[in-house]
Parts: structure tokens; C-alpha cells; sequence
């Protein structure tokens, strides 16, 4: 599956954060690249969103809309910066 | 064109989102980056996708007059302002030159003396939006057609390439803003072939646009 960007998924973060994202930094979990939320790997058409490392491909966050509550998973990253 | 209540204006460079929600309560939606220059009212150019969920209604069934559920302005990182300075190098593919069109918008509106590129992939002449305006922008445009080319062509007849790349873009000594947006191949290619020219990964911002579904 072809992966989108993180700019593809600013109105979701934007929803859920209350704000402006893709301009905000990350740390991976697993690898330690540090990015904006703008660069990062977006799967808009896995089950729910998947936002993945673009240096190690480790999964940093998760996306699930159950009726109108979002649940959240950001395990993958050591960081996330505004 | 879109006439939002409480637009609170937008950047050169941001999308917003169209949500559509059937009579069964099922919900699509979608992003569309917004092609007119801040200040100016919000227009987004849709290319119709004819197993498009969205896209067939935007472009065939919506008239003048209709509402639509938007959110946005949409996006911080994939924006450009006279302010941020240049040279400005624009690489799009198809309809990924929307966004690239609100900047050179913005520069000709702002009276910016910032120098601006654009190279423009497209698949045959027909295929090229905005095609005279783009003339008279004040910015050099660089096309390649890579499918099908009107007689006397003489512009670029294949995909872009390091050749091309070096061709038209400023060395990364000049320190450009750099700015690709298009299909998800077409970003990975000219991007990493701008790596591969010498520019430094975090000077080329990037923006995919999906295959299916809008953008």
C-alpha cells in the first residue's frame, strides 16, 4: 500500500490534538529519527490511520474513529514536540 | 469557489477538508488543497476520479448554491509566504501543482521579488491546469509532457529525472525552499533525486497526494 504523508491526516490531528500538528516534531521509539509530523508515513486505508517512521518504518502512532470517539495509541514515539 | 461562513483566511499551501454524509449515515471524506492565494476566497480544483467516492459528486452533481461540511484551513508544514524568503523551487505532478499554485499566486499578489521555478509533470498538454495562467505569473515554468506532446514540442518529454533536476533547479548552495507535491511516486522520486543532487533531506518539503480519493 502506498504511503501518504502526514499532511494528509493534519485535519484528524487537528480534531483530536485541538491544533496545529504537522508542523510539531516526533522522536521514534524504536529508531530515534526525529521529524516533523509532516514528513511522517500515513496509511489512510489500514484499519483506522497508521502513521509509521519513515527512517525504520516502527508504527509511532494509531488512529480509530468508533462512532464519534477517537481512540488514540502514540506508543511509538519517545516524543512529540509542539 | 467556496463561500465560507467564518473563514478565518489561509495560507499558501494548506488543504481542507470536504466531508459528505449519505442518508445512511455513512461518511467519506477527503482533502483538496486549496489553489487561491490568501485573501482571496477559498477555491479548491478537484480532478474527478471516476471510482472516486467523493470526487464524481464535487465535480458533477454539486451546484452553485449547495452546502458542504469543510474543515480547515488544514496544514503548517507544506506552506510558503514571501516572508520565508527564496529562491522558490516548485516541483509538481498533475494535480499536485494545486498548492504550488496558491504560492505563486501569493508571490505575484504580494509583489514578491522572490525568484520562483516551477517544473510541472504532466501526462499530455490537456492535462496541464491552469495552463495559461500560469504564463503570466512572473515565475519561469518548466513543463515536461511525458505521455503525449502537441506537434513542435520542445519542452521535456519524460519523466523527471536527475538530468532534468539539475537542469532546472538552483544548486542547494543558493539555499532554496523546495517545494513537491504530487502522487506518492512522483514525491519519493524527485525527492530523493534532490537528496542525491546534494540538497539536505529537511529542504525538500514534500506533500503526497493518494492515488485514489482525492488527493
Amino acid at each position: 500500500m502506498e504511503a501518504l504523508d502526514g499532511n494528509a491526516i493534519g485535519g484528524l490531528l487537528n480534531e483530536v490534538f485541538g491544533e496545529e500538528m504537522t508542523t510539531a516534531h516526533g522522536a521514534c521509539g524504536n529508531c530515534g529519527a526525529r521529524r516533523q509530523v509532516g514528513e511522517l508515513a500515513v496509511y489512510l486505508r489500514a484499519p483506522g490511520t497508521v502513521v509509521r517512521c519513515p527512517s525504520c518504518g516502527s508504527v509511532l502512532m494509531t488512529f480509530v474513529q468508533v462512532h464519534e470517539v477517537w481512540s488514540v495509541d502514540m506508543r511509538g514515539l519517545a516524543e512529540l514536540e509542539l | 469557489m467556496l463561500d465560507v461562513p467564518d473563514w478565518a483566511g489561509h495560507r499558501a499551501g494548506q488543504h481542507l477538508d470536504v466531508r459528505l454524509t449519505a442518508e445512511d449515515g455513512y461518511r467519506a471524506e477527503r482533502s483538496y488543497s486549496i489553489g487561491s492565494p490568501p485573501g482571496e476566497p477559498v477555491a479548491i480544483t478537484v480532478e474527478r476520479l471516476d471510482d472516486g467516492e467523493v470526487s464524481p459528486y464535487l465535480t458533477e452533481e454539486l451546484r452553485a448554491g449547495d452546502a458542504l461540511e469543510l474543515r480547515g484551513p488544514i496544514g503548517g508544514y507544506f506552506v510558503w509566504g514571501p516572508e520565508d524568503g527564496g529562491p522558490l523551487l516548485l516541483v509538481a505532478g498533475g494535480s499536485g501543482v494545486v498548492p504550488l499554485m496558491a504560492m505563486l499566486r501569493h508571490r505575484r499578489a504580494a509583489r514578491s521579488d522572490v525568484p520562483a521555478r516551477l517544473l510541472y509533470s504532466s501526462r499530455t498538454l490537456e492535462d496541464v491546469i491552469y495552463r495559461a495562467e500560469l504564463d503570466r505569473l512572473g515565475a519561469e515554468v518548466v513543463h515536461t509532457l511525458t505521455r503525449e506532446q502537441p506537434p513542435g514540442w520542445t519542452g521535456y518529454t519524460r519523466r523527471v529525472d536527475a538530468e532534468m533536476l539539475r537542469e532546472v533547479a538552483w544548486p542547494a548552495s543558493e539555499d532554496p525552499r523546495v517545494f513537491v507535491c504530487g502522487p506518492t511516486p512522483f514525491v519519493e522520486t524527485v525527492a530523493g533525486t534532490l537528496v542525491q543532487l546534494g540538497y539536505p533531506p529537511q529542504m525538500v518539503k514534500t506533500e503526497r497526494f493518494g492515488a485514489t480519493g482525492g488527493r
